[in-house]
């Protein structure tokens, strides 16, 4: 029978949630690395057990882990993160040039053909990837370079690379998204990259509606079968493209607010798409105190609310642009967790929803792994 | 023989139990014992040092002899005790505030 491993990713820590098949008892590990800020775990898809870890602080800086056995032991890789010669500059809050600095990797992506291959997505926004299993890492640095990197401008979360998806009919072809900056395309393995932000309006972010960058992009999303159709969750809007990112349109549609961070896609239905909307960039919670996910079937515009089993008041939590992943199973499980310590599960598509933990620290990121 | 004091995170991140004890050749220096601990524990590169620059982390602190020397030269020596083995050097994650 199948079993799901859940990767979550806290504040203080992080756990490894296993289940079997039918995801209603689970076995949860951890803290893993604790009191350490764990902004992402995820597996590769050629090897399950081999799994990578951000971890995190601010006294001790970025270190990297690895696991062989599905997250029991670890090792740390490589930390060293140093930009390609001379890192030039961005644009600082004041508008003045700021040199790169590294703080944080926010993602890793492991490459889904060589388990010893991984995309990491740093703050301030570079692409670094290893090909020798972590144990040295290397800035893709004409992300940087093309020629927008200089006019980049962290927001107040930082000038985070959050989001690397990798086109499983192409692996050259690589979209990354950038806080405040906005989503880029690679078509030859990331040595050129081209902005893809046509379409997307931030009018009280940004004044120039055609601008090419600067757009605070929070996560895309894609399913496999279908790489050229991307979705996402914009500081407001929730936009979709069905050119590989050449123009978007919005299809926040009847959402009862269109802010928000994670977004994901169902694993056996390209059309479903998943959101959790949250109040305003003012108010980082639920309307109204009730936690609800909201599932388009018709790939956006048109939104149904799903609250069975979630909190019906007083739930004032966010969840984060990474926190929200689906497993593979034939009745495709839905997983979210919360700045709470809460991770919700559905196993019936977002239908209804428990918890598997309750208390965690707040929850940063879940990836799940759906096992043989 | 110098002897180090780590903080609970690096201790576990190296898997060190108790002090850190180590032989240093030539003059005993912030950079000296930490090159030879770093040498000894690879992957506390980084956490104590900035990668490059070496550049004490900002939140990191050296205390020694109950004094800070956090701010001093990192070619200085270290005080004659710490030299000696009879103080250690304290690694110290600086307070958080709040």
């Amino acid at each position: 029978m199948s079993r799901v491993r859940v990767l979550v990713g806290t504040r203080k820590g992080a756990f490894v949630l296993t289940s079997d098949g039918k995801r209603q008892k689970w076995d949860v590990s951890g803290p893993h690395f604790g009191g350490w800020e764990i902004y992402h775990l995820k597996g590769s898809p050629v090897d399950s057990d081999r799994v990578y870890a951000s971890q995190s602080s601010g006294w001790f800086g970025q270190l990297i882990q690895r696991s062989n056995d599905g997250g029991k032991t670890w090792e740390a890789v490589d930390n060293k993160f140093a930009y390609d010669g001379d890192a030039g500059t961005h644009l600082w809050y004041d508008g003045t040039p700021h040199p790169w600095e590294f703080k944080r990797i926010w993602h890793l992506e492991p490459s889904l053909t060589d388990p010893d291959t991984v995309y990491a997505g740093a703050e301030d926004a570079a692409l670094f990837r290893t090909t020798d299993g972590g144990k040295s890492w290397h800035e893709l640095a004409g992300l940087r370079r093309q020629g927008s990197g200089k006019f980049w401008q962290p927001g107040a979360g930082g000038m985070g690379l959050h989001t690397i998806l990798i086109d499983p009919s192409d692996p050259n072809r690589i979209f990354i998204a950038i806080s405040a900056a906005g989503t880029f395309r690679t078509e030859d393995g990331g040595q050129t990259w081209k902005p893809i932000n046509r379409g997307l309006v931030s009018k009280y972010e940004l004044p120039d509606p055609n601008a090419e960058v600067g757009h605070c992009v929070h996560r895309i999303a894609m399913h496999a079968s279908r790489p050229g159709v991307l979705f996402m969750q914009k500081h407001w809007d929730v936009m979709r493209s069905d050119d590989a990112g050449d123009s978007w349109r919005e299809i926040s549609g009847d959402l009862p607010t269109d802010f928000g961070f994670a977004i994901d896609v169902h694993a056996h239905e390209p059309e479903t798409v998943y959101v959790v909307p949250i109040k305003s960039d003012s108010e980082h919670y639920p309307i109204d105190g009730k936690l609800r996910v909201y599932r388009s079937r018709s790939g956006g515009d048109e939104w149904e609310t799903l609250g069975k089993g979630l909190p019906e008041r007083d739930c004032y939590v966010n969840v984060l642009r990474d926190a929200m992943s689906v497993d593979s199973l034939d009745s495709c499980g839905i997983y979210f967790g919360t700045t709470g310590g809460q991770v919700y599960a559905s196993t019936d598509a977002g239908d209804s929803w428990a918890p598997i933990v309750r208390d965690l620290p707040a929850v940063v990121s879940v990836e799940v792994q759906t096992l043989a | 023989m110098i002897r180090i004091v780590l903080p609970h995170h690096l201790r576990t991140l190296a898997r060190i139990v108790g002090e850190v004890q180590l032989d240093v050749d030539g003059p005993v220096t912030q950079r000296s014992v930490l090159d030879a601990l770093e040498a000894r524990h690879p992957v506390l590169r980084g956490t104590i040092r900035e990668h490059g620059t070496l550049r004490r982390r900002p939140f990191v602190r050296f205390f020694a002899c109950e004094r800070d020397l956090s701010h001093e030269p990192p070619d200085d020596p270290l005080p004659d005790e710490v030299a000696a083995g009879v103080e250690p050097l304290l690694v110290v994650g600086a307070m958080a505030g709040g």
